[in-house]
């Protein structure tokens, strides 16, 4: 036994040290909305490319801020962009800032469970916020009603269900919200997690799914990629340009192509609430954190080849997991950004 | 739990009487080193953890003072932080859940120890041992999937319809919320309270039994008058472990609870608890005084731990001091 065990030992370290000489491992640590997305970029890329392997961590956006800023992990991984002050914060400690490369865009649709109902029901700005204010409490008030001519809507209390946890589905939704109303803006504001007037808490996309399918007269909000992959009804959205529009792949990044008109050169932009007649507009970007140097070469030569990659044939796996793809004019622009990193 | 004592009587002269070298050399002093540092280790881990608990939370404790404790706005957007709604949503679930689970618990553990034959006792003693080693988010699956509905299609209307006058069934009814999370938290401590207590009044002498039944007693007089009262300090060693469970318990809570950090007296109302909340928002933190003040609900939970084991300790102390001969069990 114990001979086993020291031979087993041995053949590890021998095993490590071959591994740790052919193989350039990078890591990574953020975001888990596009977790299912990079898995498979970074397996897809590690069978292109044998010497590279890519680690990535869904320990949450704020986490892979925190290390990427601590300087533990080689890139980061954001929902929402970084603030000003957590760039400073990153000047200051390594020297040099960095970079946000958009990799594939998310959107949150509204769902709802209202008994006798199975119609598709339209939502205006001021209804959602209404809702998630608490001032609108009954499903047949005017302001859900009125877009919703034809459907026979009850006098029930509306039950409003939010994700407990932190998470970028949040931040898109609140960043939506502080938006389209004022009151939301002063009163909640946007982030990961927020002081929610109204509401229930449940963990996860699939709990709120689960609460709102469970509760009559429920309304949440969840992922789009969540509510395609199980088959959820969810309503339509009035955009800024006064169209109803379903989610869908083409209608998010639809939002992106509106938005990136006026895309600043540091891809820290909000396309919630786009323009365009055809825009979704609870739609977002994810982010890639890159610092702008790196002492290793080939950590960096790899890094820019992973991201040149992904910006090219990587985007023909989107839609297969049902992440809507990047706007051409967005992959132009970063395809240029990353002559920023050193 | 707190019957066990570690001193050997009498090893202690005659390990003195031989001389170091020769206990060196027979192991005797090496053994008691290594073993020594594995005691330390745990007064090590309890000190570093409190430490860094302290230390992590500076900023939040600085800025808000004792106010964290009194204040319910719980706010990372606008950084107000209280942590009242949190020990209150955890000290309910905690009582709601030992309520349900104490009577049940005693109850199967003296039926399995002192009542039920052999075989059937170790049979279910097996099943019992594999539900306590269910993980706990298998409880909060089955919890959103089974008691929630039944709790919001039958439990919660039936209470608000017979006790609706009293505070504590009123409002709402959502099927999640203290209520709900206290009976999760009792289907998951019940199999410690059955396991523990067992055992305990399994080791009560045969004697004491003995002699109860000589005397004319029934064998549930003898049961409850002396067996139980014998194992009292294991039996309540048993519901420490079950309330330090269910105080900590955090992923079947936060499935079930509504995560809400709001006070109602209410135990249909959706609430929150301490651990739920550091779960929730500690990976998405990005705020350095949101971190800090989740790191001091950290501090505010063991604090917790820390005083209600206390007082437990001196229940038993109280309890035994007037009870019949069960200091030394």
């Amino acid at each position: 036994m114990r001979r086993i065990a020291g031979l087993s030992l041995v053949v590890l370290a021998v095993a490590g040290v071959l591994w740790a000489d052919s193989t350039l491992s990078i890591n990574g640590a953020g975001a888990t909305f596009p977790y299912p997305m990079y898995s498979k970029w970074f397996d897809e890329y590690h069978k292109k490319n044998a010497n590279i392997a890519i680690n990535y961590q869904s320990i949450g956006s704020g986490g892979g801020i925190k290390q990427v800023t601590e300087g533990t992990v080689d890139f980061g991984a954001t929902d929402g962009p970084m603030n000003d002050e957590q760039l400073k914060a990153y000047q200051d400690k390594h020297g040099f800032g960095i970079l946000h490369f958009p990799t594939v865009l998310g959107a949150d649709v509204p769902a709802y469970n209202i008994p006798g109902v199975t119609a598709e029901l339209n939502f205006t700005q001021d209804a959602i916020a209404g809702i998630f204010l608490g001032k609108i409490t009954k499903w047949n008030d005017p302001a859900i009603a009125d877009p919703n001519k034809g459907v026979a809507l009850p006098s029930n209390d509306i039950v409003v269900v939010h994700r407990s946890e932190g998470s970028g589905t949040t931040y898109i939704w609140t960043d939506y919200l502080s938006k389209v109303s004022d009151e939301w803006k002063t009163k909640v504001g946007k982030g990961a997690s927020v002081n929610w007037p109204v509401g229930l808490g449940a963990k996860g996309n699939e709990a709120v799914a689960g609460t709102i399918k469970n509760t009559p007269n429920a309304f949440g909000y969840v992922e789009l990629i969540y509510a395609i992959q199980n088959n959820m009804p969810y309503g339509r959205v009035r955009n800024s340009a006064g169209a109803f529009i379903k989610a869908d792949l083409a209608s998010v990044t639809a939002a992106a192509a509106g938005a990136a008109k006026n895309m600043p050169d540091d891809f820290r932009v909000s396309i919630t609430d786009a323009p365009g007649k055809t825009a979704f507009p609870i739609a977002s970007f994810t982010w890639l954190l890159i610092p702008q140097k790196f002492s290793d070469p080939a950590k960096r030569d790899a890094i820019k080849g992973f991201v040149k990659w992904m910006l090219a044939d990587g985007q023909n796996y989107t839609e297969a997991l049902s992440y809507a793809k990047l706007p051409k004019e967005v992959v132009a622009k970063e395809t240029k950004a990353l002559n920023n990193i050193q | 739990m707190a019957t066990t004592t570690t001193t050997v009587p009498g090893a202690g002269p005659v390990a003195g009487s031989r001389s170091f070298l020769s206990r060196l050399r027979e192991g005797d002093e090496i053994a008691r080193m290594i073993t020594f540092l594995f005691a330390a280790s745990v007064v090590l881990v309890t000190v570093l953890l409190v430490f860094e608990l302290w230390q992590g939370s500076a900023l939040a404790r600085h800025k808000f003072g004792f106010n964290f404790f009194l204040t319910s706005v719980w706010d990372p957007i606008f950084e107000q932080f209280g942590a009242l709604p949190f020990i209150y949503g955890t000290l309910v679930t905690a009582a709601v859940s030992l309520l349900i689970a104490v009577p049940l618990g005693i109850g199967a553990a003296i039926f399995l120890a002192e009542l039920a034959p052999a075989r059937v006792s170790d049979t279910l003693e097996f099943f019992i041992d594999l539900l306590a080693a269910v993980p706990s988010v298998i409880y909060g699956v089955l919890g959103i999937f089974i008691v929630v509905p039944l709790m919001r299609q039958y439990v919660q209307p039936a209470l608000k319809h017979s006790f609706g006058f009293l505070p504590l069934f009123q409002g709402p009814v959502y099927g999640i919320g203290f209520l709900t999370a206290g009976i999760v938290l009792a289907i998951m401590v019940i199999p410690y309270i059955i396991s523990v207590s067992r055992e305990v009044l399994l080791s009560v002498p045969r004697e004491q039994r003995e002699a109860a039944l000589s005397l004319g007693a029934t064998r549930w007089e003898s049961t409850w008058k002396v067996v139980v009262p014998f194992a009292r300090a294991g039996i309540f060693g048993s519901i420490f472990l079950a309330l330090a469970r269910a105080l900590g318990e955090t992923m079947a809570v936060t499935m079930v609870i509504g995560n809400t950090p709001k006070i109602s007296a209410s135990l249909l109302s959706p609430g929150y608890s301490i651990a739920a909340v550091i779960a929730n928002e500690f990976t998405e933190a990005t705020g350095e005084l949101h971190t800090q003040s989740l790191i001091e609900l950290g501090l505010v939970l063991f604090l917790l731990t820390f005083i209600l084991n206390g007082l437990a300790r001196l229940l038993i102390v109280a309890t035994s001091q007037r009870g019949s001969g069960m200091g030394h069990v």
